[in-house]
């Protein structure tokens, strides 16, 4: 080793002396643990390796939680580079858990903030280097065949037009809807969030186990409609899909990131990787058909295909809220949670009483009838009941310490799943019986 | 029974006490080691968690006692119980008419018809479910066809039905291989004898032919039942939650490797699949299925009416094609260019096929080289294995058998975690660790797919009856040589048997690998294909990739299939 060392400050410095850039290029191979799929990383190592002689880009592909996983199992002897991947909050665990170095990087061009969205984390360990908004995405024929107009809202979902077309990810499983998720509660607040986010549950087809699950079924038309983030759509377009995507206006920029780990074993091969994403040659890879994700340089927006959108010009992207991570991260583990115990898996008992609801809504429409509207009315507030507040769900000692462990924890995470699953199915028997009520007066 | 009692005198096997001898015990500590290091250290390290407080970190029940007070919970075991008999019913269903009637006659193209019925086990995870929903989905081909003719929808893949219709078609093939073996071990006297005296048909399969042939069932049925109880690929996929291994997963990979809900269920499916073992080894204890004569091995096969012909025809193609339209619906998404809400794609292509070969050569490489090499000691555990519990004597071989056939049970990712818990430290002389070396997957692999094999090879020494071994000894031989000579030969069909299917599966698996590969040139094609598959542009390619992998597989699977009908071929030829 020594001697290899040795021999190589030697080819380095005769090197420096004929062209000083040469002996500085890193060499050897920088390996990135990633979410992101072929299609995207593939493009990406290709011009890597163009623009960077000696440097050979290793690609694991994993999915985001296994990906934190790994890294956190290896650490002890660890092989990997780079973190590379969508979710911020995956991001802000390896920070937590010490696992990325810090680095300031050279590249130009590229603002703190576009539009009220910050790029690069206050913590300076990992860097956005691309945008991504959350929104609706659906099959054309599929909607032309069951005469579906285009939504443009999450609260159209709920509508009685979409029973049963709609897809979404679990949150616990997939990083981007969890974020998803976590945007509509901070923009419509924790009550009438989470009262929307049931109502469209409601009209759920399935909840998909992965991220890809969702746009691959659209994809296929075996659902019409899916909640997802927008370079699916984009690169199902790219792909040639009948597909279109929309925004909704509670939605959110979100960065993706990269972040170098502690101990890289190619340090500067893992900065140069870092530095290539964010020059105006990395970004521009971003337009590739089978990419489509929102550069954060803004000069090569003037290269990207027409229609896509601009989040340093569409003035629908200064109307989103601001992404609050703080909130985000404190709760994590129990929105996750009530998703899954409230919804997930009662999604039968909620889907049956929306049917019914949107009987008594039709009926009531052909003739009013003040008596099974109210009873439909006390139906969904029963659904949309949530058995903890604000509060408690980001700051309650006992529930943090079920979910996040401490020696004072009195209660299990079991005990809560089973009380908020109690509550839930006691509501939503009570909630099945006023709407077969409702809908009886109207006959 | 009383057939059996004709076939071999039961009191050789039972009168003869027999000590191990050194050699056994060598082999004892061998398989024990082995099981010991990579089963049972690290699926320890990681089970531990269901039996400790989660903040204080002491021995604790009360993670047990939560999961049976939990509705959830108790709706996804019994959901999981009667998806698993459901299934096996089924598979038995599509299995016993192919394997009855390429056994039993003269029939064209049994080779072919054999091999076709293995292949639904080569469905790479992710790939299966895709083309089936393209197919039976909500808005795939036929309902498409269903609804613009009659109007009408089919829900074949929704709920429990559609996990039921997708397991039994994807693992019938373990009762199919294994019955198979079985029927062609049958002495083809007996079949003589009942005909001799006066029995046919109907009653003649039920009462002797499916009887002798009951350890190849039972090894199937219970392989069946077990796979599907454990499976989490298949509910997922079809967004069905409420059963227990998916419940596992869940827990695993949403709340994370802290939480101690989800190791709790892998014990309970762990313990429920050894139990189902116990149950199997139950139906079939006591009663001998040994035949002394080998020569005429398999039943006589025999000629069909034209009419019989073309019905028994007209079966098996029914069964193929329902069996092999996951694979033909993979096919057609491995050559169209977009296929999306209507019952063909709209226009074919093969530039998917040449993007897969310029970019993945070296994923069909390692799969050949990981899937080969994990089947071969697959087969020699098993084959020690049974050996040691059926002819030997000695305290406790039983727990070889279950040790051994707990893998099936202990889900793919909690096993890879374990490697990753166990081993990461571990340092090979070159620096690099052990879990990142390419013969760790190999491991896992063979570990995984250690059960399989272990049915084939107990099935197949379960038949052989032991005064053949008893002669060669008498006349001489050591131990040793008697097992080299005598037994491994006769066994020769089930050891084939269990090399399939350890080597088919093991080509497509994909849960431990996805831990443990760590550098893409050393991935195999599951992993290669489940990469693809993750986006658009990349489904038609990973569709292609699948179906270079059914191919491979198949056509190994044919080969050894080959192999097997000369061995037997020339042991026929031989009386």
């Amino acid at each position: 080793m020594l001697n290899r060392r040795t021999f190589t400050y030697a080819f380095a410095l005769a090197a420096a002396v004929s062209t000083s850039a040469f002996a500085q290029a890193p060499t050897g191979k920088v390996t990135v643990v990633t979410s992101f799929s072929k299609d995207v990383t593939d493009p990406i190592k290709k011009a890597f390796e163009k623009a960077n002689p000696g440097l050979v880009l290793e690609v694991q592909n994993r999915n985001t939680n296994a990906g934190v996983k790994f890294v956190e199992e290896t650490r002890s002897n660890n092989q990997s580079d780079l973190f590379w991947a969508s979710a911020p909050d995956a991001f802000g665990v390896l920070v937590s858990k010490g696992l990325l170095a810090a680095y300031q990087p050279k590249a130009k061009g590229i603002p703190e903030r576009i539009g009220r969205f910050r790029v690069n984390d206050v913590s300076g360990k990992y860097f956005g280097f691309a945008l991504s908004g959350y929104g609706i995405m659906w099959n054309d024929r599929y909607a032309k065949a069951n005469k579906l107009p285009d939504p443009k809202e999450w609260s159209d979902l709920a509508k009685p037009v979409f029973h049963n077309h709609v897809s979404i990810a679990s949150p616990g499983r997939s990083g981007t809807t969890h974020l998803t998720i976590e945007a509509i509660l901070q923009g419509e607040g924790w009550e009438k969030g989470w009262g929307t986010i049931k109502a469209m549950a409601g009209n759920f087809n399935q909840i998909a186990e992965r991220s890809f699950g969702v746009p691959d079924a659209v994809n296929s038309g075996q659902v019409g409609v899916g909640i997802v983030i927008d370079f699916f759509a984009y690169s199902a377009q790219g792909a040639g899909f009948p597909v279109k995507f929309v925004y909704p206006s509670i939605s959110t920029l979100v960065p993706a990131n990269v972040g170098i780990i502690s101990n890289a074993p190619n340090r500067a091969g893992a900065e140069a990787f870092v530095e290539f994403l964010l020059s105006p040659a990395g970004q521009e890879v971003l337009l590739e058909p089978t990419i489509r994700r929102l550069p954060v340089n803004s000069a090569v927006y003037a290269k990207a295909p027409a229609g896509f959108p601009n989040p340093f010009k569409d003035q629908r992207f200064n109307s989103m809220q601001d992404f609050d991570t703080v909130k985000s991260n404190e709760r994590t583990e129990v929105v996750d949670t009530l998703f899954d115990q409230l919804i997930s898996f009662q999604l039968e008992d909620i889907k049956a009483i929306t049917r019914t609801l949107h009987e008594v809504d039709a009926a009531i429409a052909k003739k009013a009838n003040p008596a099974a509207a109210k009873l439909a009315g006390e139906a969904r507030a029963l659904v949309a009941a949530m058995p903890i507040s604000e509060p408690e769900a980001s700051v309650d000692p006992a529930i943090k310490a079920a979910f996040r462990g401490g020696k004072d924890a009195k209660t299990r995470q079991a005990e809560f799943e089973q009380k908020w699953a109690a509550f839930a199915k006691e509501n939503y028997a009570k909630a099945k019986t006023k709407a077969e009520e409702a809908l009886k007066l109207t006959r | 029974m009383s057939t059996h009692s004709l076939a071999a005198p039961q009191s050789s096997a039972s009168s003869k006490p027999s000590l191990a001898t050194p050699g056994q015990w060598l082999t004892i500590a061998g398989i024990v080691g082995f099981l010991g290091l990579f089963l049972i250290v690290p699926v320890g390290m990681v089970i531990l968690v269901a039996f400790k407080d989660p903040n204080t970190g002491a021995f604790t029940l009360v993670n047990f006692a939560d999961f049976l007070k939990n509705p959830l919970f108790l709706r996804a075991f019994w959901n999981s119980f009667y998806v698993s008999i459901m299934s096996v019913v089924w598979a038995s269903v599509l299995a016993l008419p192919l394997a009855y009637l390429t056994t039993r006659f003269d029939f064209r193209g049994s080779g072919v018809i054999q091999t076709l019925g293995i292949i639904p086990l080569i469905m790479p995870p992710f790939a299966g479910a895709v083309a089936m929903q393209l197919l039976f989905g909500r808005n795939g081909t036929i309902n498409l066809l269903l609804g613009d003719w009659f109007g009408v929808n089919i829900p074949f893949m929704e709920g429990l039905n559609g996990v039921i219709f997708v397991q039994s078609v994807h693992y019938f093939p373990f009762i199919l291989i294994n019955l198979t073996a079985s029927l062609r071990n049958i002495d083809r006297a007996m079949e003589e004898a009942a005909q001799n005296l006066g029995c046919s048909g109907f009653r003649l399969f039920r009462r002797i032919v499916f009887p002798l042939a009951m350890p190849g069932y039972v090894a199937g049925a219970s392989l069946v039942f077990i796979k599907v109880f454990d499976d989490l690929a298949t509910p997922l996929l079809l967004n069905v939650k409420d059963m227990l291994a998916p419940q596992a997963y869940l827990r695993i990979t949403s709340i994370g490797l802290k939480d101690p809900t989800g190791y709790v269920i892998s014990v309970v499916l762990i313990v429920f699949s050894v139990l189902s073992l116990w149950v199997a080894s139950l139906a079939t204890r006591g009663r001998d299925y040994a035949t002394v004569q080998r020569g005429g091995g398999g039943l006589s096969k025999r000629e069909m009416k034209p009419r019989h012909m073309i019905a028994a025809y007209g079966v098996i193609a029914l069964i193929l094609f329902l069996v092999l339209s996951p694979h033909i619906g993979l096919f057609l998404l491995s050559i169209s260019t977009i296929w999306s809400y209507s019952p063909l794609p709209d226009a074919y292509t093969v530039q998917h096929y040449s993007r897969v070969v310029m970019e993945s050569g070296q994923f069909i490489t390692n799969t050949l080289l990981y899937a080969s090499l994990a089947g071969l000691i697959d087969v020699v555990l098993g084959t020690a294995i049974a050996y040691l519990v059926i002819r030997t004597k000695i305290a406790g071989r039983q727990w070889l058998d279950y040790l051994a056939s707990a893998a099936i049970a202990v889900p793919g990712v909690v096993l890879g975690i374990g490697y990753l818990r166990a081993y990461y430290g571990v340092s090979l002389p070159s620096g690099q660790s052990v879990t990142s070396f390419w013969l760790i997957i190999v491991i896992a692999l063979a570990v995984r797919r250690l059960p399989y094999a272990l049915r084939a090879c107990m099935a197949a020494m379960q038949q052989i009856s032991v005064s053949l071994e008893e002669a060669a000894e008498n006349l001489g031989a050591t131990k040793a040589r008697t097992i080299r000579r005598i037994v491994v030969p006769l066994m020769t069909g089930g050891i084939a048997a269990g090399f399939v299917t350890s080597f088919a599966t093991a080509a497509v698996e994909l849960s431990a690998t996805m831990m443990l590969v760590q550098n893409t040139s050393d991935a195999p094609l599951a992993y290669g294909l489940y990469v693809f598959m993750q986006s658009p542009a990349g489904r038609g390619a990973g569709a292609a990739l699948g179906i270079i992998a059914v191919l491979i597989v198949g056509i190994s699977t044919y080969l050894s299939n080959v192999i097997a009908e000369r061995d037997r071929a020339a042991k026929a030829g031989q009386t």
